[in-house]
């Protein structure tokens, strides 16, 4: 994984290309196509293709937004594409809480305008052992850290989804107990490929997708990739996360992708990348052993999966 | 009430609407409409329309105890043998499709996963139903021996419809649905069958 600052899009240019989206969007419409996206994409090659792994091509825009684990929009996989019309994205806040110097309420458009987008091409591995590949756009998680400005006692962050029953009908279902909680530790949590994504494809997030601000920490399980995140919490000890807390033998709390610890019930060997016929073999840490192996140095991973 | 030779004529029709679905998934499997997984997805509706035919012959089985509904049992045999396909589907596109004949793999996997474990089982218990359901088959073994065999669907739709629970992550209720319509179904029979001759003594 290799990003040059040249190849960081200035947010200047992020928020007319959104422009240009929505106009383009807003044509397709009117023209009953949805050519908008390919002509975004198409202008973004070049920082994709740059950043993409020799064995690696993207997804497109369309299987990434319709094969989503997304449970408070529905349990199957286009549920979330399908019902998560209602939901209101904007205006959107985070709170931000617990053992830091500067407890907020964050207003996302204002912190939106601190940050610099970036484009960021990950492997995004299931715990189900389907992948895919993902152009996302967003910022290091480690930005809003140091607006928070820790004390030493902060060892780790919770995140949490919104709890909207109204606009996410999933969560009138007790499918998994609601809200939504996540956890990293905050070294797992400072590292640079460690980012909050806002869109992908140069395209705001979509509902299905984790609207309009989510985490991707490309080494681990998908699941840990909290979406729609509504509040941030650092904490001194290992926080609950959802499916840990649902199924401890089977989820960990780091669920770092690794082939060689299984999921009792199946094989975490290899993968169907989405699109591809043929099973692919699982990359230790998703293929960023390099970048994030001495966060685990000396940790028995089969005992901390 | 229905009549046997009435059931019998619209037998064709119940065959190509049971057929008919295999066909479509299998033409959107091949034109791209399934999905963007489409392997897991034509898996998956293999795997669960075998579950919900096994369901239903255990269900004919029951009611045609009642004359009224007697002229059903025309069709189990049929029904039976189509769950018996549609598992043998699932099965197949579990070894090429998913796997690509990676047989060590594949061994391993039955194997080491209780799931796969299961259903393979299930399906292993219900080949020798398949191989005598024909007519001839039932007067070569004469029909205690027949009957003792089919008894394997009992254990076949448990370890199926357990193999369903075991495999979904967490909307468990679909597949607890059909453990428990299984449960009842057999334990209907089985007082039905066995306790009540008893009584009756």
């Amino acid at each position: 994984m290799k990003i040059l600052p040249s190849e960081i899009t200035p947010y200047t240019n992020y928020l007319n290309r959104r422009k240009f989206i929505k106009s383009s969007i807003a044509t397709s419409l009117v023209l009953g196509t949805s050519t908008g996206l390919q002509a975004n994409h198409a202008s973004n090659q070049n920082i994709y293709d740059n950043q993409l792994d020799e064995n690696d091509s993207l997804n497109s825009f369309e299987e990434i937004t319709t094969y989503n684990n997304f449970y408070e929009f529905g349990m199957g996989k286009t549920d979330p594409a399908e019902n998560s019309g209602d939901f209101k994205p904007k205006p959107w806040s985070i709170s931000l809480e617990g053992l830091i110097n500067n407890p907020q309420v964050l207003d996302l458009e204002k912190l939106l305008q601190k940050v610099t987008i970036e484009d960021r091409v990950y492997r995004l591995r299931c715990v189900e052992a389907w992948s895919m590949v993902i152009p996302w756009q967003g910022f290091p998680l480690a930005e809003i850290i140091k607006i928070a400005d820790p004390l030493s006692s902060a060892k780790f962050i919770q995140f949490e989804t919104v709890f909207r029953p109204e606009e996410m009908p999933g969560q009138k279902r007790r499918s998994l107990p609601w809200p939504y909680v996540e956890g990293l530790r905050i070294d797992e949590a400072m590292h640079p490929l460690t980012i909050l994504s806002t869109g992908l494809y140069g395209h705001d997030l979509l509902n299905q997708s984790g609207a309009p601000l989510r985490l991707v920490v490309p080494w681990k399980y998908g699941f840990k990739s909290i979406k729609s995140i509504s509040s941030i919490r650092f904490v001194d000890k290992q926080p609950d996360a959802t499916w840990p807390m649902l199924a401890p033998s089977e989820y960990g709390f780091y669920s770092n992708v690794n082939n060689l610890v299984d999921h009792p019930r199946w094989s975490q060997g290899t993968e169907r990348r989405i699109g591809e016929f043929k099973r692919r073999k699982t990359m230790m840490y998703n293929g960023y052993e390099e970048d994030v192996s001495h966060l685990y140095k000396g940790m028995d991973l089969k005992k901390y999966y | 009430m229905i009549s046997s030779q009435l059931f019998k004529k619209i037998k064709p029709l119940i065959f190509f609407v049971i057929f008919l679905p295999s066909l479509i998934w299998c033409y959107q499997f091949i034109n791209g409409s399934l999905g963007v997984n489409p392997i897991e997805k034509l898996m998956d509706n293999m795997g669960e329309m075998a579950l919900r035919l096994i369901v239903l012959t255990l269900f004919i089985s029951s009611l045609s105890e009642f004359k009224k509904f007697r002229f059903l049992i025309e069709v189990r045999r049929m029904i039976g043998l189509f769950a018996f396909f549609y598992v043998s589907c699932h099965f197949l596109i579990y070894i090429v499709l998913d796997h690509f004949f990676n047989m060590t793999f594949i061994i391993k996997d039955i194997i080491k996963r209780p799931f796969i474990t299961f259903g393979f089982i299930s399906f292993i218990f219900l080949t020798p139903l398949a191989i005598t359901s024909p007519k001839i088959m039932l007067k070569k073994l004469g029909f205690k021996a027949w009957k003792k065999i089919h008894y394997l669907i009992y254990p076949a739709s448990i370890l199926s419809s357990v193999h369903f629970y075991m495999l979904v992550r967490a909307n468990k209720i679909e597949p607890a649905i059909y453990i428990f319509l299984i449960l009842v179904l057999l334990l209907y029979r089985l007082y039905y069958k066995i306790i009540l001759p008893q009584l009756a003594r």
